[in-house]
């Protein structure tokens, strides 16, 4: 239990990778929590198929802000027709820790998120998981 | 004479041992329970109880014409006078068994709300409330055209009296909905003047006394109130609880809901009520239950309600002092002595969901959250607090674990 907040979460907590925003976003999506409030937003830049940039904001606990910090990692660089294969187990793997079903929330809500983001570039729906209100979180799109 | 360290007004060494949870190490640790406002662990003496009554004394209430269906019903009935007693009704009929508090305020909402409250009525209720007494008033008014209004809070968190004169001008006030103690930041309201401000209206105040009821002598006929909704899982008892009414209302009130036990004569067109306090309780209730609640309160009424609040109190002003010593750690609502064991404070800008992960690796167990008062929140500008809260089996070394496991937290997240 002690390793909960293994040397890497807090790596990306305090040092949080591609946070901020883009000018110009080919596409933008927020999720909220309202059991505790999170919030968090992804935006991203695509250049022919390729995501050139990601960057997300918004306000919540190490596990929220670190899982989209990894995510955002994970993202950059990659094709768009790539990403639908980018779900729950890619940011649970780079965690590395065992979540409870509340903080499972908290690191899946940047994975909603993002999947949000993807559906307005490729107007694919959002898969069964991920549509509206599932699990309690919010999406909103622009 | 033996030397104590500090005079306590009840026996901390041996409440413990009567909590078997207790003695169960979380992570390795001492469990340092620190939210029995979210639910209360149980005595030995309740989970005995539940026990006893399954193993001795189970059968439907009221019906059974056989030995087991006597017994029953006596210790049903049994249990709702020791609730009487233990609320001081002036009228055993004044008790009905509910699930928790949530169940009881709705059975006000709908059974007393439907029938008296209508367009062009006001509700009145107060922005610290719990969801469960804040939720029920919003559907009320929008399902009957009446208006909803809210007494606001002072910075302290207190009710701000300016906003009691403001509210003063609303006409054809029906109904008046206040906590008695706040789950979120502590803070008692003084119940006896609420009710003279409500029935100065004409109006009937509905109390929420689920974070009161556990804590402190309450006395309903001194409160003044017309409704007091209580939890038992709150106090030491299980998954029951009570609603308590004033019977002239309770008498007039349809019933909420309907079926077998509330009936007295059913005809395929009509149907007659069943007298209180049963008119209430359809169906079979929570029997084992209701009974292990008038055990938890004979538990509680053994140490003493006042004993439990002065013991609570001085707590209280030690863990205040505690965290107000800390470096970072940011407090919420009122300074005690005017303040339940409920304290709800940030460590610096760290997530409370985060603060409460550390806290737990550390066998210390605290909520994170919005206690379910969004509105509370917004009104402090806040999304999340953490909340330590006290009970008859925490002391002081208790708080000085939260204070270490703060430290704890602030080393996890420094830099």
């Amino acid at each position: 239990m002690d390793d909960f907040y293994r040397e890497n979460i807090l790596d990306h907590y305090k040092n949080p990778r591609n946070h901020g925003h883009i000018d110009h976003p080919s596409a933008v999506a927020e999720g909220v929590n309202p059991l505790c409030g999170d919030e968090l937003a992804i935006e991203l830049k695509v250049e022919d198929g390729i995501v050139t940039d990601v960057r997300y904001n918004g306000r919540g606990c190490a596990i929220s802000q670190a899982a989209a910090s990894m995510l955002s990692d994970a993202v950059k660089g990659r094709a768009v027709s790539e990403l639908s294969q980018i779900g729950k187990d890619d940011v649970l793997d780079e965690l590395g820790i065992p979540l409870t079903p509340i903080r499972l929330k908290c690191a899946m809500l940047s994975v909603g998120v993002l999947k949000v983001a993807l559906n307005q570039l490729t107007g694919e729906p959002l898969p069964g998981e991920w549509a509206s209100g599932a699990d309690g979180i919010e999406w909103k799109s622009e | 004479m033996a030397v104590v360290q500090t005079a306590s007004p009840l026996d901390l060494a041996r409440i413990r041992a009567d909590f078997p949870i207790l003695a169960k190490p979380v992570h390795g640790k001492r469990l340092v329970f620190l939210d029995s406002a979210a639910s209360s662990q149980k005595p030995r003496q309740v989970i005995d109880t539940l026990v006893d009554v399954y193993e001795t004394s189970y059968a439907n209430v009221h019906r059974g014409v056989y030995h087991l269906g006597a017994v029953a019903t006596e210790r049903y009935e049994g249990a709702r006078d020791i609730m009487a007693r233990f609320v001081n009704a002036g009228d055993r009929r004044e008790v009905i068994f509910v699930r928790e508090a949530t169940e009881a305020l709705n059975l006000v909402a709908y059974a007393y709300g439907r029938a008296f409250v209508g367009r062009g009525d006001a509700i009145v209720a107060t922005e610290m409330e719990h969801h469960s007494n804040l939720v029920p008033w919003q559907v009320l008014a929008q399902q009957t055209g009446a208006t909803l209004h809210y007494l606001r809070l002072a910075d302290d968190g207190s009710i701000d009296p300016d906003s009691l004169d403001r509210i003063a001008t609303v006409e054809n006030v029906k109904l008046v909905a206040a906590t008695h103690v706040s789950n979120s930041l502590g803070t008692i309201n003084d119940i006896p003047a609420l009710a003279r401000w409500t029935h100065e209206r004409g109006a009937v105040l509905v109390v929420d006394g689920a974070q009161a009821a556990p804590h402190r002598p309450i006395d309903v006929q001194t409160l003044g109130c017309d409704f007091y909704a209580i939890s038992g899982h709150k106090m030491c008892g299980p998954g029951a609880g009570i609603l308590w009414g004033r019977a002239e209302l309770l008498e007039q009130m349809p019933p909420f809901l309907t079926g077998g036990e509330m009936i007295r004569k059913v005809e395929l067109e009509r149907t007659s009520w069943n007298e209180l306090p049963w008119k209430f309780e359809a169906g079979t209730p929570a029997i084992a239950e209701s009974i292990a609640l008038g055990a938890a309160a004979e538990y509680l009424e053994a140490i003493g309600m006042a004993a439990v609040e002065a013991h609570e109190h001085a707590l209280t002003e030690y863990a205040y002092d505690v965290l107000s010593g800390i470096d970072g750690v940011v407090q919420y609502g009122p300074k005690p002595p005017n303040r339940a064991g409920i304290l709800s404070f940030n460590v610096g800008d760290v997530h409370p969901h985060d603060v409460a992960q550390v806290l737990d690796s550390e066998g210390i167990a605290v909520r994170a959250g919005h206690h379910c008062t969004q509105p509370l929140m917004r009104r402090f500008g806040l999304t999340a607090t953490t909340r330590a809260s006290v009970y008859i089996y925490n002391g002081r070394d208790d708080i000085d674990a939260l204070a270490d496991g703060i430290e704890k937290v602030k080393r996890t997240f420094a830099g």
